[in-house]
């Protein structure tokens, strides 16, 4: 049913809620479509007209600067009209004031929505009721999913490391709260990847974690041994106040990225972070800022992919340009 | 009184192990004879039962009406309706209205409403603690005075372990049975489905089992040290059918139900976030499921209820952890039991027992049961009818059922409320 909302009959991508029941082809689609789009920005003129006339809304339920920014910027690049919203939300706020802002902007015309919620199933429940000639891109529900992001990600792994087949990958810190882990453990795995692991302690680890196709590990020594990529998660600062965590020192320690840890990884292994970075929290400054980082990459390839996405969406609905 | 003879059907009485064709006779508003029609009995009014079964009317340990308080979901009438068209004539209603059935007023004002004529018979549940705020016990007394049936909390939480335990020494008091949901709120949190593969790959807050097995172990230790009737509600779990398994071997006077909807969904309907699966407590896993039917089948559960919580279009619209929790359940009672007969070891007459006498029994009412003398109460139904759930087929004021637009089989054609016929499908326009 996942896959049956987000794409059409003919199996093309209609909205992007999840990577959950999307094959590989359509992900590599969407990785060989950012590529395309990749040396645009170095271009004098940086805008193709992919989506001249279309409109597309930013409904952000949660704050957010990066997403936000390069999702304007993807969309400006395709030279669609872009309108951004932040709607700050309360606990209480109920889901048909939620649906009447939906039924607002319909009413508008617009053609996308780019959806940022804090709860699990937002962009579901979005996509499931909105009419049916806009589409839907999670920019990140709760703790469920964040699409775009683990494209852009998987873009920045393929750049590095050319092929997915017989790469080990870490994901290390705060797994339970992570959207972002969510979607690049369902990407990873289906672009063919030998192994995910998942290095935390207990406390932030899914209970049923076995189920998601990683191994999951307790030990940094040995969960970094040997892995092609490293990525860190943010620690968010709360986690400390609800006994998750006995300090940020603490976890650092045991956790947290630093040059002697990555040493255990491959020599080339790459180090990523989906950002913002908790300097000597998740990740030393040395490590983050060093040659192996490739953070800043990710930021960069965030505007392709995301160009990739918002014109492969649109064009299933048979109107682009 | 009308004199009715239903003929021809085949009659379960499972308080008095019958499962056999035959007749049963009333008149006066009581069962006169079952089986065998007296020679001077002359009908007024004759219901042809052929191929159908004739059982007592259902008794449901929960079943939210809605009112007084919350009518944008559902009403007294509306929801009992509902009830009689699905064979339910004695319904226990919680005490979470608003305001809360915390004082003899809101039983006095839902009895007034039940009495206007062709109710079911409510039996109100009082609130155990006042507003059921968890603190203060209610004044128990009057309640049952009032004509409640049990005190509880509903989901409510109680302040802590010495309140349950005083509240126990109070309800034994006063012989009142306490029926308990079991719930560690610390453990269960915010959470909106069960702690399993689908909460953890969908990034849904979870609910772990031992937030229930932990509550229900507390509760049986203190059931043990109080002397008090416990009744648990609407267990959910692996771990709580083996505590009471245990608790009833040692000889602890506790009983328990299932919601029907636990016997047959697991955590892997939920996906992807359909609402009207976000039900407290959550569905589980496969293997909780497994032993909530063989709780069913060995006696470790006594009874099903419907769990019925009718909600407006707007509870269930939204991201699914803030959409409202439960299912509108009554009219799906009978068919979802009669599947449990068909696709699973479960005999006829025990299913039926677990919706008439055996809650009947803990309740301490003379209901759900076909012996001469009592109250006919009586549902019949054609269990090989089979029908769409929609807005032609359903009475609640609620649709949020996860069987909306499905074909169940099995279906009440008459209810019966004290030798009254309340309910005819036949004549339904």
């Amino acid at each position: 049913m996942t896959r049956h909302i987000q794409l059409t009959e003919q199996g093309k991508l209609k909205h992007f809620l999840t990577i959950e029941g999307l094959d590989k082809e359509l992900l590599t689609e969407i990785l060989d479509t950012a590529e395309s789009f990749a040396g645009m920005s170095e271009h004098q003129v940086k805008k193709v007209p992919l989506l001249r006339g279309k409109t597309i809304v930013n409904l952000f339920f949660e704050n957010s600067t990066r997403t936000r920014t390069t999702f304007e910027l993807a969309a400006t690049r395709l030279s669609a009209d872009v309108l951004s919203m932040n709607i700050a939300t309360s606990a209480t706020s109920k889901g048909e004031s939620l649906l009447d802002t939906i039924h607002n902007l319909e009413a508008m015309h617009v053609d996308m929505f780019v959806v940022r919620h804090a709860l699990s199933g937002a962009a579901h429940f979005i996509a499931q009721h909105t009419a049916p000639h806009i589409s839907v891109i999670n920019a990140g529900d709760g703790q469920h999913a964040h699409p775009t992001q683990a494209m852009l990600d998987m873009f920045t792994i393929r750049q590095h490391k050319k092929q997915f087949v017989g790469l080990k990958v870490a994901i290390v810190g705060d797994i339970l709260h992570s959207r972002v882990a969510r979607s690049q453990i369902l990407a990873l795995n289906t672009l063919g990847v030998s192994e995910v692991r998942v290095i935390a302690p207990k406390t932030l680890l899914p209970a049923q974690v076995k189920t998601m196709g990683v191994i999951p590990m307790h030990d940094m020594d040995e969960g970094l041994d040997d892995v092609d990529v490293v990525i860190m998660l943010r620690l968010q600062k709360e986690r400390m106040n609800s006994a998750f965590l006995p300090s940020e020192s603490e976890f650092f320690r045991c956790f947290g990225l630093t040059e002697a840890k990555l040493k255990r990884a491959k020599a080339d292994a790459i180090v990523m972070h989906p950002g913002p970075i908790n300097r000597g929290v998740e990740i030393a400054s040395s490590v983050a800022d060093g040659p192996q980082s490739v953070i800043l990459q990710q930021v960069s390839n965030g505007v392709a992919v995301r160009m990739a996405i918002m014109s492969m969406a649109m064009h299933s609905q048979g109107g682009v340009a | 009184m009308n004199k009715i003879l239903i003929k021809n059907g085949r009659v379960i009485d499972p308080a008095n192990n019958i499962d056999a064709i035959g007749s049963v006779c009333i008149a006066g508003g009581k069962i006169v004879s079952v089986l065998e029609q007296a020679a001077d009995f002359t009908a007024e009014q004759t219901i042809d039962a052929n191929g159908q079964i004739v059982c007592p009317g259902f008794v449901d340990f929960s079943v939210r009406l809605r009112e007084p308080g919350h009518t944008q979901k559902g009403n007294i009438l509306s929801e009992t309706r509902a009830a009689l068209s699905a064979g339910v004539t004695s319904l226990c209603l919680p005490p979470d209205t608003k305001p809360c059935i915390d004082s003899p007023a809101v039983v006095e004002f839902i009895k007034d409403k039940a009495e206007k004529a062709d109710y079911p018979n409510l039996y109100s549940i009082g609130a155990l603690t006042q507003r059921l705020g968890g603190s203060e016990l209610s004044a128990m007394f009057a309640l049952k005075q009032a004509g409640c049936i049990a005190v509880s909390n509903a989901s409510e939480p109680l302040g802590n372990l010495l309140i349950l335990r005083r509240a126990m020494e109070y309800a034994a008091t006063h012989d009142l049975l306490l029926m308990y949901r079991a719930n560690e709120p610390a453990l269960s949190g915010k959470g909106c489905a069960h702690e399993g593969a689908v909460a953890s790959r969908y990034g849904l807050p979870g609910i772990p089992e031992a937030a229930e097995s932990i509550a229900l172990a507390q509760c049986l230790e203190l059931a043990e040290l109080t002397g008090c009737r416990v009744h648990i509600s609407q267990i959910s779990c692996k771990q709580s059918v083996i505590k009471l398994q245990q608790a009833k071997k040692y000889g602890l006077n506790v009983t328990a139900d299932v919601a029907i909807h636990q016997l047959h969904l697991t955590e892997d309907n939920i996906t992807p976030f359909d609402s009207n699966y976000h039900v407290l407590p959550p569905l589980r896993s496969a293997i909780d499921r497994q032993y909530l039917r063989e709780g069913l089948v060995n006696g470790t559960i006594d009874a099903i209820c419907s769990d019925h919580q009718p909600h407006d279009l707007d509870a269930k619209l939204g991201a699914f952890p803030e959409t409202e929790a439960g299912v509108a359940a009554l009219e799906t009672l009978l068919p979802l039991t009669l599947a449990l007969t068909q696709q699973h070891r479960i005999g006829l007459l025990q299913a039926i027992a677990s919706l008439t006498c055996k809650p009947a029994q803990i309740l301490g009412l003379a209901s759900g049961t076909l012996k001469p003398g009592s109250a006919a109460d009586v549902c019949i139904f054609d269990p090989q009818a089979s029908w769409q759930v929609n807005r032609d087929n359903w009475l609640s004021a609620g649709c949020n059922t996860p069987y909306w637009q499905q074909t169940l089989t099995g279906r009440v054609t008459h209810t019966l409320l004290a030798g009254k016929v309340v309910y005819g499908l036949a004549e339904l326009p």
